[in-house]
């Protein structure tokens, strides 16, 4: 096969994983996640919205006009009376640092937490050349006791239990008292610390901005080591990438508020450091601890700004890659990301940055085989996306990587076989499996036209098996069963019975609504039609997501176009287009700005609507909600989709079976681990049932009373293997024929045992 | 720039669980000594009056002195209201290390300085950077960390914190 990395030892990778760093991340990073949302709506979305909004334009400036920012930050910096060394890699970043600590006389150096410096690994280069090296922030320090590599942007040893830092501190310290408390831990790292800063002649911190006017830095902590290494040792070097720059004071204040309140929930940090050095805080001298005026020295405060360049200038020039140097390295990509809550760093990131920006980072600064290692961990899921304090469109970093990655794999002989049998526009070397699932459409229409012989046959041991080794499709899963008779067929044959209808409406045949879900595209007619619309479905092929899911970006791309020549007419006409599934009202919403021309993109974007959200719209405006059956008090646990709650679509269906009289339960997970195509990866399996086990958590007490709806189709799926198959699109229940076999709360999925 | 109000900047400083006292101009002395815990540091507050000379506080101390005093006295030129946050320069009078390495540090702020918000405070911030005022920390509540399996308070920095308002005169 093509695929380069054989899934087995991934899949005991993730396995490993989930079994010793899981249950700590999971903690960790769903509290922060939790206290963003929370910290959001405490100071309004609409606030924290302008924010971003400012926040964004300051970064896409300032990046534009990097060259000169550069220049006046030296400028300004060496009037202060400091140094600006401009860095080409870390080979260069590294020989300058050591040469400063090696003037300085020093024999040890003390550092606040920097993922810059974790990049160019400085303290193997420091150490190296025989100084000592303590980082002083408990979690960096944690990591560098245990040799461990970080597991969280923001909280490096995020994945360690107390316990376990217990067990590693006294082994490594033998204390005489045991240090069985977080206060414990604290107080010795505070104690044995302190020592090393007091000592040290030289203090290292990164700068989470860098202000060029008045050649100023800012740095965020809770610890305040970041203050103690930037004052006791006479010299102060700051480590930065050149893409923290912006003009000046005035435009720090957006990222005051957001870094904090995206990373960890916090209104501000504990400590903002606003440092224009070298400060007028005098020299310390402890070895003449007796002396008044802070041992009287009278030693030069000698400060040396070290701004990184080791790929990003060449990131700056490349379209794609370019808004990653708009991170403020905050976090929330990870924290709001379901796969990094389930395996955290340690498989979701590169040799330094972790979550889903780790793509852009890991690839722009280390390369593309690096992000290769864990790029498909992104599912496009997309809840990054709102996040995101600076609005990066991580998932499309991600595929736009995971692209190149397909067209740098070398072409291997089941592609000589493959380009000629798939529609797709991908390069030889693009993984046989990559197309497989990027091509969905093809095979859903011969599932269709061969149903039910084609179902029959996928089923098979043999068939599976195959399937197994060949596409790496766990044999674990349950495939979609394909219907004879597609939604597009069933609707040609009926007669549309509605006179002067108030809206004429497109209703958009995914994939799997035509092929696969038909009943509720069934559904989505009559429901659309008993609201008094005329309905047509039309000949349309599918939106790109499939393709643009695995990366091969120009297969979606015509896709996208051959989808928009098909749409546009009817919305030229005055037809709206409703859609059903979730990621593809997010393709015709989202991913078409990237794919399609302005025009177009605007045009479909205005056009289209999600099922429940257009029905919601027609009672709005006097749909006759008699029309649909009543609800009557009945339980409902509703699923949302992952790019459906990213668009703020969630409510239509909540508010619409609200009103219908359901009683509504609604999940609060970031994602059902399902996504699309990756939980069917037989590498994958684990984890997407891992993530998906916390929404059959939330499901599962209610599962009893209360029917189970979800909006997507990967999300049925998921949800029909963690509790009993059934599970229902909302709009299932809005039929007004309804399906004989069953009364709309009359399920009660019991979990699989 | 609007004044923020000292029953906000109570409440702010209420929820980070840092005290607070407010005092008039003719109590500060007598008040502070009840809030200062000795031995003491200090440094001289960053406005005319008042002093902290009369009080239980060894300003300009020695290194020994800095790491056993239990207190540190700083002044605060900006408070922020909506956040309980103060600002705490980074003079050569050492603040910055009185803040930082005992336990408890007060800070003192007087009530005409406290501003409305962070928008507010980034207005006082930018007069302050052209008036070559450039190095200072925005510190709110006591340092912290989650690093070790649960939150603990003061870490490299103080680990309580206790704001000290003096009232305008009328």
């Amino acid at each position: 096969m093509s695929e380069s990395t054989p899934t087995r030892p991934e899949a005991d990778r993730i396995r490993a994983l989930l079994e010793t760093e899981s249950d700590e991340i999971k903690e960790n990073t769903r509290l922060f996640n939790a206290a963003r949302y929370d910290a959001v709506e405490a100071v309004g979305a609409e606030t924290h919205e302008q924010y971003r909004t400012r926040a964004r334009e300051i970064k896409e400036k300032s990046i534009e006009r990097l060259p000169d920012l550069i220049h006046r930050t030296r400028t300004a910096v060496e009037a202060n009376g400091g140094t600006v060394y401009v860095a080409d890699d870390a080979e260069d970043a590294n020989r300058y640092i050591t040469r400063v600590v090696a003037d300085e006389g020093a024999d040890s150096v003390v550092k606040s937490k920097s993922m810059t410096t974790e990049e160019i690994d400085l303290n193997d280069a420091l150490e190296a050349d025989g100084f000592d090296v303590w980082e002083t922030d408990l979690g960096e320090f944690v990591i560098q006791v245990a040799e461990e590599s970080p597991s969280h942007i923001v909280g490096p040893s995020l994945h360690k239990s107390r316990e376990e830092i217990t067990a590693l501190f006294e082994r490594e310290f033998e204390p005489d008292e045991p240090l069985d408390s977080a206060q414990k831990l604290t107080a010795f790292a505070r104690e044995f610390l302190g020592e090393r800063i007091d000592e040290a002649d030289v203090g290292i911190t990164g700068a989470n901005f860098v202000m060029a006017e008045s050649g100023s830095i800012a740095l965020v902590t809770n610890e305040g080591n970041a203050r103690k290494c930037a004052s006791i040792p006479d010299t102060h070097v700051a480590v930065a990438g050149i893409e923290k720059i912006i003009p000046s004071i005035a435009e720090l204040e957006p990222f005051a508020g957001l870094i904090s309140r995206s990373a960890t929930g916090q209104d501000v940090p504990q400590y903002l450091s606003l440092l224009t050095p070298p400060v007028d805080t005098p020299t310390i001298d402890f070895d003449r601890a007796d002396e008044p005026g802070f041992g009287g020295g009278d030693a030069d405060r000698e400060f040396h700004l070290v701004l990184i360049d080791n790929g990003r200038r060449a990131m700056r020039r490349d379209e794609e890659l370019r808004e990653t140097l708009y991170c403020i390295r905050c976090g929330a990509c990870a924290n709001s990301c379901a796969n990094f809550q389930s395996v955290g760093g340690h498989a979701f990131g590169g040799e330094t940055y972790t979550g889903g920006i780790a793509t852009g980072w890991e690839a722009g600064i280390e390369g593309l085989d690096v992000a290769a290692e864990f790029n498909d961990l992104c599912t496009g899921c997309s809840r990054c996306v709102n996040a995101c304090p600076v609005k990066i469109d991580i998932p499309w970093i991600n595929t736009v990587v995971r692209d190149r990655i397909n067209r740098g794999k070398d072409p291997g002989f089941d592609d000589l076989l493959v380009d000629g049998l798939v529609p797709d526009e991908e390069g030889s070397g693009t993984p046989l499996r990559k197309r497989f699932f990027g091509n969905f459409e093809t095979v859903a229409r011969l599932g269709s036209a061969t149903a039910p012989l084609s179902n029959a046959l996928a089923s098979t041991g043999v068939a599976r098996k195959s399937m197994e080794s060949v596409l790496g499709v766990d044999a674990r899963r349950d495939l979609p069963a394909f219907e004879r008779t597609t939604l597009r067929k069933w609707a040609r044959s009926r007669d549309p019975n509605v006179e002067d209808p108030v809206r004429r409406v497109v209703l958009y045949p995914d994939v799997y609504t035509n092929h696969v879900r038909t009943e509720r595209g069934k559904a989505a007619v009559r429901v659309l039609e008993a609201l008094g619309c005329e309905v047509v479905v039309p000949d349309v092929g599918g939106s790109g997501r499939a393709p643009l899911s695995q990366g091969m970006i120009a297969t979606a791309e015509r896709k996208a176009r051959s989808a928009a020549e098909s749409l546009l007419p009817y919305l030229e006409d005055g037809y709206d287009v409703v859609v059903v599934e979730p990621s593809d009202i997010a393709m015709f919403r989202r991913e078409y700005e990237k794919l399609l021309p302005a025009g177009a993109y605007e045009r479909i974007d205005e056009g289209s609507y999600e099922i429940l959200e257009f029905v919601y719209g027609l009672l709005e405006n006097d749909g006759d909600i008699d029309a649909l059956p009543a609800g009557n008090g009945a339980g409902i646990a509703y699923h949302s989709h992952c790019q459906q709650r990213t668009l703020g679509l969630e409510s239509y269906t909540e508010t619409v079976l609200e009103r219908l009289g359901y009683d509504v339960l609604t999940s609060d997970v970031e994602c059902c681990g399902m996504a699309g195509s990756f939980g069917y990866k037989s590498e994958y399996y684990d984890l997407s049932m891992d993530v998906g086990e916390t929404l059959a958590e939330q499901f599962e007490p209610a599962a009893d009373e209360r029917t189970v709806v979800a909006s997507g189709t990967s999300c049925m799926e998921q949800l029909d293997s963690l509790l009993s198959p059934g599970t229902r699109h909302p709009i299932e229940l809005l039929d007004p024929v309804g399906r004989e076999d069953e009364t709309p709360n009359g399920t009660s999925p019991l979990r699989k045992s | 720039m609007s004044a923020g109000s000292v029953r906000e900047f109570q409440q702010s400083l209420a929820d980070l669980d840092t005290a607070s006292t407010v005092v008039s101009p003719d109590e500060f002395e007598t008040e502070l000594e009840d809030i200062i815990e000795t031995p003491a540091v200090g440094a001289e507050l960053p406005f005319d009056d008042p002093s902290l000379s009369d009080l239980p506080v060894q300003l300009e101390p020695s290194p020994a002195q800095l790491r056993e005093a239990v207190t540190g006295v700083t002044g605060a030129r900006m408070g922020i209201a909506s956040l309980g946050t103060v600002a705490v320069e980074s003079r050569s009078r050492g603040d910055e290390f009185v803040a930082l390495y005992p336990a408890c540090h007060v800070v003192v702020v007087r009530e005409r300085d406290i501003r409305a918000d962070l928008s507010d405070a980034f207005s006082w911030l930018r007069a302050e950077f052209e008036a070559g005022r450039q190095s200072l920390i925005l510190a709110t509540g006591p340092s912290s960390t989650g690093d070790m399996g649960a939150l603990v308070q003061g870490v490299h920095g103080p680990e309580e914190v206790h704001i000290v308002i003096i009232r305008d005169n009328e």
